[in-house]
């Protein structure tokens, strides 16, 4: 180990998140490697490390001959003051190396809050943030995940981006790259030829006008570069790469545990949920595909817990007997079963009593809105009825701790409807005297608010962010409805919320202000303490941006979206649709009920069907 | 009974495993290595890992060792090539034997300390290294539960012997007092810092050598 990092490792907090060295990574010879990747994420080793993405994509890379990929994360605080002091770039977990000499820079993005931090990364690397100043070929950046869908806010930093499921277009993309640097292309010439890969969107193929009244007037590629660049999918999602053996890092991380992924996609239809609509269609695992899966990845880890990880765990068809597959697994092997993301409305009494055998946690349930009117406005197909029901089996099963999850801001949120959330607090907390087995125990219910955030590509795109004034309004609003004391209220703040609701639908016109915040500190900004308004606020006025022109303004029908130059395969007259069924009040039934026709299954090839 | 020692180093990268890391990284390397562990009884039952004392964040050992207890016996004939395929770097296991000694023997821990002075060593550090450490008392700040307290360190010291010198490193072993009270390495740069500030190095790395009992033998 280099003499100077041996240094600061010793003064540095949890010096485990920069050695690497864990069981399960990916030690290649050197000799034999051709390409060398920098798998990066955008925030600290507990947070990366915890990312099914991020270990997605490291096993399909690896297993290319001739490959190697490697992780880098964002160092803490502590450890990048140190590292700039010693004049130490930033470095790859698994060899060492700085990152600077690989060929491929990779980021996922699955965050918008992440953004400062992706050029926090590059500039502690050592290279120049901004594409344009980057002439050769390699390192190449990239950058892929769900941010990815609006490319447009890091347009002026990165030389690609991946528009859907990089498990797909990776490889390609890291074939092309090889072939071209023994072909001794430019990176010009390289980033012409990559724009015909499908997935592949290169923002400087493509030159944005804007009007005058600040809205985009047109998107024009050159040299056959495709708009809009259609989002890539697994086809086969059965048969896709999940990876078995991975890397089981020895210091404690966020999601410590196996994770399985029973689908991609979702079949309801919520309309402010962005993943919900960009991971269309519908594809799921089979049973006997996934219980095969968490043996070997148990095996193999040692873990002595596994989860289900996947937009909403109960719509998977064969729930029930997958947890028996998989209890008859675990329970003997005292590896214990979690099942996160429940909904209220088909939460079954017997899936209940079988988690319960092995451990008993908390239960998490996100009503989004507290009355039936706003909720049939955001598409959320929760009763009060069903919730409360649930709740009634819970409390008699002995559950003592429920967590419930709203938005504040919503469109046509009326103050009654924030009163209700209140409401339904009680209706909990009176279930719970009725019904609770064991009363001795006492009874904890979180309600938690955070601040709706307009996204991109859902029913919700042209709406327009409550002002942060009145999202407080709304917080004290409901703080003081509340008043039993067995009501935990935990609210967010709103200031990020806007800083991601002017990142989330922003265009190339923030590349200016994400520079400024970062060349000002800017970076981990989804933690507690490296958040700044300030800094937002002097980067929007140095470069002359209005963050409310992005917020808090609802769009016109017509007007062009930033985030068009993709396509995730819903078109916008979708979207629209449900936008005006959404002021009616009126509720589109879930993919399985009755088919909504959001074009997604186009996107499948072959003639495979939506959820089969 | 079926309780067994594991004799194990802890190097390089393994240097930054913390303590409560450790004892999962080990209850998972035994998973992966097909041998089940005895767990405790009771609401919420954790396998039954004990370790001879715990090692601090940064400091390496050749000498480390873990009581377990397995579910079914006997072991697998080839445990220690089991553990070690499934251990991460910097963790390696030397041997797996049986043994009815309890870690309260261990009186006496041997360190190694590697200092280092980037502007060369400080003139006549030999002696006053030397003089430092066999004072009758030298008394150092520790931190405890209620803040800070003086601690004589003299009688929890035991032999220093310079091991090699170089024209910026020089490398010392000494013995310390292991349990009942414990003196960790790190006090020692306390008093050079309090009683010789300029033999205080620049960098310092401590590897723990071995265990010793009342009567200076080595414990395993």
């Amino acid at each position: 180990m280099d003499r100077k990092l041996e240094r600061i490792l010793q003064k540095v907090q949890k010096p485990a998140r920069y050695v690497g060295g864990e069981y399960g990574q990916t030690i290649k010879d050197i000799d034999q490697v051709r390409t060398r990747v920098a798998l990066c994420f955008p925030d600290i080793y507990e947070i990366g490390m915890s990312n099914i993405g991020l270990r997605i994509l490291y096993h399909t890379a690896n297993q290319m001959p001739g490959v190697w990929c490697e992780r880098v994360f964002m160092p803490w605080e502590d450890m990048e003051e140190a590292m700039r002091r010693e004049g130490i770039p930033l470095y790859a977990l698994e060899s060492g190396d700085p990152v600077h000499m690989f060929d491929v820079i990779a980021f996922s993005l699955g965050y918008e809050m992440a953004y400062t931090t992706v050029l926090a990364m590059l500039d502690l690397a050592g290279v120049p943030i901004r594409a344009s100043e980057r002439k050769s070929l390699t390192p190449l950046v990239i950058a892929g995940g769900t941010c990815a869908y609006n490319p447009e806010p890091l347009a002026d930093f990165i030389d690609l981006f991946i528009v859907g499921e990089g498990e797909e277009v990776n490889g390609e993309l890291i074939e092309a790259l090889t072939k071209a640097r023994d072909e001794g292309l430019s990176k010009e010439e390289f980033l012409r030829r990559a724009a015909q890969i499908p997935g592949v969107y290169v923002p400087s193929l493509y030159a944005v006008s804007y009007k005058e009244d600040g809205a985009i007037e047109a998107v024009t590629p050159r040299e056959g570069a495709p708009l809009p660049v259609v989002k890539r999918i697994v086809q086969d999602f059965d048969a896709a790469p999940f990876p078995t053996e991975t890397i089981i890092p020895t210091m404690e991380i966020v999601h410590d545990r196996t994770a399985l992924e029973l689908f991609r996609g979702c079949v309801r239809g919520c309309r402010f949920c962005q993943a919900g609509f960009v991971y269309r269609p519908i594809r799921s695992r089979s049973k006997e595909t996934l219980v095969r899966q968490a043996q070997k990845a148990l095996e193999y880890s040692g873990y002595e817990e596994l989860t289900l990880a996947s937009l909403s765990t109960s719509d998977y068809r064969e729930l029930t007997p997958l947890c028996d597959d998989l209890l008859e697994y675990c329970t003997p092997r005292k590896i214990s079963l979690s099942l996160p993301s429940l909904r209220a409305d088909n939460f079954s009494v017997e899936l209940m009593e079988k988690i319960q055998a092995v451990r008993k946690t908390g239960l998490t349930f996100a009503p989004e809105a507290g009355s039936q009117r706003l909720r049939d406005v955001i598409n959320k197909n929760v009763t009060e009825e069903d919730l409360l029901e649930t709740c009634k089996i819970a409390f008699e099963g002995g559950w003592s701790a429920v967590k419930l999850y709203f938005m504040l801001g919503l469109p046509t949120e009326t103050d009654e409807d924030v009163l209700a959330i209140a409401d339904l607090a009680e209706k909990v907390l009176r279930i719970w005297k009725q019904h609770a087995s064991n009363k001795k125990r006492g009874v904890r219910i979180t309600v938690s608010t955070s601040c709706f955030v307009p996204k991109p590509f859902t029913p919700f795109q042209w709406a327009a962010q409550v002002p942060m004034e009145e999202y407080r309004r709304r917080v004290e609003l409901l703080r003081s409805a509340i008043r039993s004391r067995a009501i935990t209220y935990n609210w967010h703040d709103p200031e990020t919320s806007f800083i991601e609701a002017v990142l989330s639908r922003g265009d190339r016109r923030l590349c200016a202000v994400l520079e400024h915040v970062q060349k000002n500190g800017g970076r981990l900004e989804a933690w507690e303490g490296y958040f700044d308004i300030k800094r937002w606020e002097a980067a929007f006025r140095d470069c002359g941006v209005d963050p409310a022109f992005y917020a808090l303004r609802e769009r016109g029908e017509e007007e062009v979206f930033p985030w068009e130059v993709t396509s995730v395969g819903v078109p916008r007259s979708f979207f629209r649709r449900e936008w005006e069924k959404a002021f009616k009040g009126a509720v589109t039934p879930d993919c399985r009920e009755n088919c909504s026709g959001c074009g997604a299954v186009a996107l499948l090839k072959g003639g495979r069907r939506c959820d089969e | 009974m079926s309780k067994h020692r594991l004799h194990y180093t802890k190097t390089g990268r393994g240097v930054y495993i913390a303590h409560l890391d450790l004892m999962r990284t080990f209850q998972r390397a035994f998973s992966r290595a097909g041998v089940a562990l005895r767990h405790s009884e009771g609401f919420n039952p954790h396998p039954l890992l004990t370790f001879a004392l715990p090692l601090s964040v940064g400091v390496a050992s050749v000498t480390e060792l873990l009581d377990f207890e397995a579910l079914y016996e006997p072991l697998p004939e080839d445990m220690e090539k089991r553990l070690n395929a499934a251990l991460p770097d910097g963790v390696r296991v030397l041997r797996v034997y049986d043994s009815e000694r309890k870690f309260s023997e261990i009186k006496w821990v041997s360190v190694s300390a590697r200092l280092e002075y980037d502007g060369g060593l400080p003139e006549g550090h030999l002696e006053r290294l030397g003089s430092l450490f066999s004072r009758e008392s030298l008394v150092v700040p520790k931190r405890t539960k209620k803040g800070t307290a003086d601690f004589d360190i003299a009688p929890c010291l035991g032999a220093f012997t310079i091991l090699s010198r170089s024209d910026c490193q020089l490398t010392f072993e000494a013995r310390l007092s292991a349990q009942n009270p414990t003196l960790s390495p790190g006090l020692l740069l306390e008093a050079l810092e309090i009683y010789e500030p300029d033999l205080k190095p620049d960098f310092a790395a401590f590897t723990r050598l071995e265990f010793l009992d009342e009567e200076l033998n080595t414990f395993r």
